[in-house]
């Protein structure tokens, strides 16, 4: 089976305007919220909800970037260990509106690493989770605040998110298993 | 989909560690130097927050078992898997069955029944470590075996001239003193000429490990000097190690008196070195025979330093075993 795909550039150019008039729409204080993308592909995500947000309505929101490595639950028992790398978080996040940003929601481990990692460094008053995919299947109580789309997928597809920062194009691709196998 | 794809694909960048055991790093290749000096990036910064502490260890348990006495490479180990939140455990052979007699190997078994997970163990025997973790289950960890090798400490040493400067290619570093004891000296050589580094031994003659040339080509990679002033000249780095009393019975020199007076790290001496040398140690400091008080606290030195790089790369290690020994 071919990729299918879901989302082009524009498709994401314009489901990340909306993402970001939903965060003006439902934060009253613009003041009090710091963008944290998760990496690899949240990062350049909350980069682009951050300068959407400053055009929209001139308010500049501090971007931070997040390495949950270290907390994931599946240390020892994967095929492969995650690089750890550091991270950078513009400054404190006692009392502020957090809003974690990552490109796919699936099982909803990964959200409850960043939540634990993000607790270890402050008190935020309340974090949010903002996701360009949400393609189901969670295994946490987890949801989130922001879906950019909602896609809805088998266990043994496979969503794939490309953006230019990290892939050099925008796209967001579905496919089956078996077909991504055959990758190197 | 193997698990592999499946990380790539969810943009998960995975690192390709598969080592069981640190025994030694004259196999490391680049790659592995360059992951460990990143991992403990990361480390590093998980030490400079509030909370230094994560939970990436929990639920592995890991022991210390030191045949030799140590402050600085015990409590870095054990203070960096507590950071890692694993439980750890500490055994000294001075206070343990192995003053009863117990064997190593037996002590392992031991150690690996209660469930240890990392062994982490110091011994006067060379090659200690390797013997260990042949009948280990669990991964081994060699924190010095006799004067063979004390991979951790050169992996802290490389990381510190990394903080200090661009890379380790074409540094001209001075190991200076007694290296021919030294498994620091000997890690190090193997990690910095892998690394590019031009490295010079220095020492009196009778302390300096000249016949391994025969032993491995890296020894005919390196220079070495019985001029103090002459192994200073344009040096990036100056490492002073220690004298080993313990280990001088042999009458290699014919006395400590005349050791200090030929080879003490002094600022005078230090002055042949580039400006910004970096003046580093591996501890414990014999001060004034080896190096001099004010130039062991001076300003180009890292010692301090070492020590809390040495916390950031061990957890880095830790963590990259724990990976590494998945079944």
């Amino acid at each position: 089976m071919e990729p299918v795909i879901v989302l082009n550039r524009e498709d994401i150019r314009r489901t990340l305007g909306r993402m970001a008039h939903e965060i003006i729409e439902t934060n009253k204080d613009l003041s009090q919220i710091i963008m944290i993308g998760m990496r690899t592909r949240g990062v350049p995500l909350a980069n682009r909800l951050a300068s959407n947000i400053k055009a929209y309505e001139e308010t500049h929101i501090p971007v931070g970037v997040l390495d949950f490595s270290l907390y994931r639950d599946d240390l020892g028992s994967r095929d492969l260990q995650p690089a750890v790398k550091s991270t950078s978080i513009p400054s404190g996040i006692d009392g502020k509106v957090v809003i974690l940003v990552d490109d796919v929601l699936f099982t909803g481990r990964s959200a409850r690493a960043a939540m634990d990692a993000l607790i270890d460094l402050g008190r935020p008053s309340a974090i949010k989770l903002a996701v360009l995919v949400d393609r189901g299947h969670r295994e946490l109580p987890i949801r989130a605040d922001y879906v950019g789309k909602n896609i809805p997928s088998s266990k043994d597809e496979e969503v794939q998110v490309k953006l230019a920062e990290t892939d050099n194009l925008d796209e967001v691709s579905i496919f089956k298993n078996s077909e991504a196998g055959k990758c190197p | 989909m193997t698990e592999n794809n499946l990380n790539e694909s969810r943009g998960i960048e995975a690192v390709s560690w598969n080592r069981k055991h640190l025994l030694d790093i004259d196999e490391f290749s680049i790659s592995e130097f360059d992951l460990v000096m990143k991992t403990a990036d990361a480390m590093s910064d998980v030490l400079s927050r509030p909370i230094r502490k994560v939970p990436a260890l929990r639920g592995k348990t890991i022991a210390t078992l030191f045949y030799e006495p140590s402050t600085r490479t015990r409590s870095s180990f054990e203070l960096a898997a507590k950071n890692l939140s694993a439980d750890v455990v500490n055994l000294a052979a001075s206070s343990s069955s192995i003053s009863k007699g117990e064997n190593l190997i037996d002590t392992v078994h031991t150690l690996e029944a209660m469930g240890v997970d990392i062994l982490i163990m110091r011994h006067p025997m060379a090659g200690a470590g390797h013997l260990a973790a042949r009948y280990a289950k669990s991964s081994v960890i060699n924190a010095g075996d006799g004067g063979h090798a004390h991979p951790t400490q050169a992996l802290l040493d490389m990381y510190t001239i990394l903080k200090h400067k661009t890379g380790i290619d074409g540094l001209k570093i001075v190991i200076l003193g007694d290296s021919r004891h030294s498994r620091v000296a000997r890690s190090n050589i193997w990690g910095l000429t892998a690394m590019g580094a031009s490295v010079t031994i220095c020492g009196p003659r009778s302390l300096l490990p000249i016949g391994l040339t025969r032993l491995h080509p890296v020894y005919s990679k390196i220079n070495y000097e019985t001029d103090i002033l002459r192994a200073l000249d344009g040096a990036d780095v100056v490492m002073a190690l220690r004298m080993q009393k313990e280990r001088q019975s042999t009458g290699l020199i014919p006395d400590i008196r005349e050791y200090v007076a030929q080879f003490r790290l002094t600022s005078q001496r230090l002055a042949a070195a580039k400006p910004d040398a970096l003046v580093m140690h591996p501890g414990p400091v014999n001060e004034d025979i080896e190096i001099s008080s004010d130039v062991a606290s001076g300003p180009q030195s890292v010692i301090n330093e070492q020590v809390s790089n040495g916390l950031a790369v061990r957890m880095a290690v830790l963590y990259l075993i724990t990976g590494g020994s998945r079944e």
